[in-house]
């Protein structure tokens, strides 16, 4: 789907970048300044590598040993803008539909559809300079969508939003990382964005790719403390709602033999959901506890415990096949005598909930990515 | 009520000053965008010296602008005598003439805010344009060029009214011919010169301050309806 591996240099950043993703959605990951946008940038055609390949479904973007360098019109890459950039003097509708009456793509997606997915029906007559920030990045997907893309780069579309603007356009981008069905590059340095979004994750640092994978397997990795950020350091767990109690407000959800108990949680049985808990939300218990007010507590095993200086120690256990990380003191793993292969039980004190999907749903995200191009 | 009746040299005078200014605006606003253009978006070598030719006619006095285009653009001139031969084309002592005196001294002038108003269009604009599979050309047609109207409006306006007004170049390039280069600068001046012209001078004058008053009138207008068509906001 998306093969990567270039070398470039722009000012004082060497970028030396190489990762592979199947599809769907696939995160580039990083601090600000680890070189994201230049990355971007030459995936656009905007900057060019020094040396190395481009492809994208199998198409060659850029090749500089066979002197391949396809110009910016005729990648055919959809960039959604930090700062949207929409055409001012545009109504939304003429932007929307830009790449039709300036690019010649007559394209292949009923702008209907577009403006629906994306709640655009009453913006269309509307000038650019009235809209909000996060209507302005809500056109701006739609504008990139609409221009017939076989890839689309998402340059941290929320970057400047406000919190409360955010959670207006998160829902409207699950949507999309589920329906697009071309390859999303989804750039951020938000955590919670990635593992709520994301099937792939690249981690970008000073400029160089150190790791690509599987996003669950890319946030169980401790090896990446510095550059996945050691506050958020968190789990992604895969489950289906089982049971929603009115009564009490509470949700279970079944992560594959465990049950999870989550509070306020708007579900139906059968939905998939994606859940992410914090390693510093995450506690261990040597005997299983009692008279405990936390509800969420099961059996696990301790896969692997980082040795690290400082007085916090990662911990990675694994409970019905899937993997929680936790953050304790090395103090407590010294006096709990932890270590590698030992039962534990864990507990929980709170969960995120990322992703929700209807199941049926489901199964159109994971054919979505492949059914494209 | 004879003061308001126009003599027939007078009309005469008006028309071929919008003739004159009208042909000056409309060959050298192309030239004077596509120059702004390129001083605002490239850097080369040689920027420096372009742009300082571009400005030459704003600093020199107007009888040297008017005197190297008469040595240039004369019958005798390297440029003048080739145009002559080949195309048939003559700038001396006619109306052209004073249209290209008129059009170069304009230059400068429309050049400035045409340059500065594409240096405020974000180039990024034109990056996202591409990005959407326009090509150069179009991405310029439909996001930077509309964007930078309102300057290119106010350089037109400026450049008319100084093609209008021009008077020391155009006199010495094509000199004083009644119906040929006699524009109202130049049959205001041969008033002043004339006994008994007193009259026909404030009559003059009056036309030349109607003329430019009106002018003022409808570029507002226009810039108005330009400022409500870009929403009245920027992204």
């Amino acid at each position: 789907m998306l093969d990567v591996d270039i070398k470039g240099r722009v000012g004082q950043l060497d970028l030396e970048a190489r990762f592979e993703s199947g599809g769907g959605v696939t995160s580039l990951f990083g601090q600000s300044g680890a070189g994201k946008t230049t990355l971007t940038n030459m995936l656009a055609g905007l900057i060019k590598p020094l040396s190395g390949h481009i492809a994208v479904n199998g198409t060659t973007l850029f090749d500089a040993q066979k002197g391949i360098n396809l110009s910016v019109q005729a990648r055919r890459i959809g960039h959604v803008f930090q700062d949207a950039r929409l055409f001012p003097h545009l109504s939304v509708a003429s932007n929307l539909t830009y790449a039709r009456w300036a690019g010649r793509r007559p394209g292949t997606r009923d702008m209907a559809e577009v403006v629906d997915l994306l709640g655009l029906g009453n913006l269309l007559e509307r000038k650019p300079g009235t809209l909000s920030g996060g209507e302005k990045q809500r056109v701006a997907i739609g504008r990139a969508l609409l221009s017939d893309p076989r890839l689309l780069i998402m340059d941290e579309p929320l970057a400047n939003l406000d919190q409360a603007r955010r959670n207006d356009i998160l829902p409207y981008l699950d949507r999309l990382c589920v329906e697009a069905g071309i390859p999303i590059l989804y750039v951020s340095h938000s955590i919670e964005e990635v593992a709520r979004l994301s099937n792939t994750l690249v981690i970008l640092s000073d400029g160089r790719t150190p790791a690509f994978g599987p996003v669950a397997d890319m946030l169980a990795r401790t090896d990446l403390g510095r550059a996945t950020g050691r506050h958020e350091a968190s789990a992604l767990l895969e489950g289906t709602v089982t049971r929603c109690d009115p009564d009490w407000g509470l949700t279970d959800v079944d992560i594959g033999g465990a049950i999870l108990q989550i509070p306020d949680m708007v579900a139906e049985p059968g939905d998939a959901v994606r859940l992410r808990i914090r390693a510093r939300d995450v506690a261990l218990a040597v005997v299983p506890p009692e008279g405990l007010s936390i509800r969420n507590a099961f059996p696990a095993t301790i896969r692997s415990i980082s040795s690290e200086k400082g007085p916090y120690a990662e911990i990675l256990c694994s409970a019905s096949g899937q993997v929680l990380r936790a953050r304790i003191t090395r103090a407590s793993v010294a006096d709990l005598d932890l270590h590698t292969g030992k039962d534990v039980t864990v507990l929980i004190k709170s969960v995120a909930i990322d992703r929700r999907q209807r199941a049926p749903a489901l199964t159109d995200a994971a054919t979505g990515g492949t059914s494209a191009g | 009520m004879d003061f308001f009746n126009l003599q027939p040299a007078e009309w005469q005078a008006l028309l071929l000053t919008l003739k004159v200014a009208s042909a000056a605006l409309a060959v050298a606003l192309p030239l004077a965008v596509l120059m702004a253009f390129v001083l605002a978006r490239y850097r080369f070598t040689g920027h420096g010296a372009v742009n300082a030719l571009v400005h030459l006619p704003l600093v020199l006095p107007p009888v040297v602008t008017g005197y190297v285009l008469l040595l240039t653009f004369g019958r005798k001139g390297p440029v003048g005598s080739f145009l002559d031969s080949v195309f048939g084309v003559t700038f001396a002592f006619n109306w052209t003439g004073a249209a290209l005196a008129a059009g170069v001294m304009a230059f400068p002038l429309m050049v400035r805010p045409i340059r500065l108003s594409f240096e405020a269009v974000d180039p990024k604009l034109e990056e996202a344009a591409k990005s959407l599979g326009a090509h150069r050309l179009t991405a310029f047609l439909t996001v930077t060029l509309p964007l930078a109207l309102p300057g290119i409006l106010g350089g037109a306006i400026l450049g008319f009214a100084k093609a209008m007004g021009e008077f020391g170049a155009t006199i010495t390039f094509v000199s004083n011919i009644p119906g040929e280069t006699r524009t109202l600068s130049l049959a205001l001046y041969t008033a002043t010169q004339t006994p008994g012209g007193e009259l026909a001078a404030f009559r003059l004058t009056l036309i030349a301050a109607f003329v430019a008053f009106a002018a003022l009138i409808a570029s507002e207008a226009l810039a108005r309806r330009l400022r409500a068509r870009m929403g009245g906001g920027h992204a």
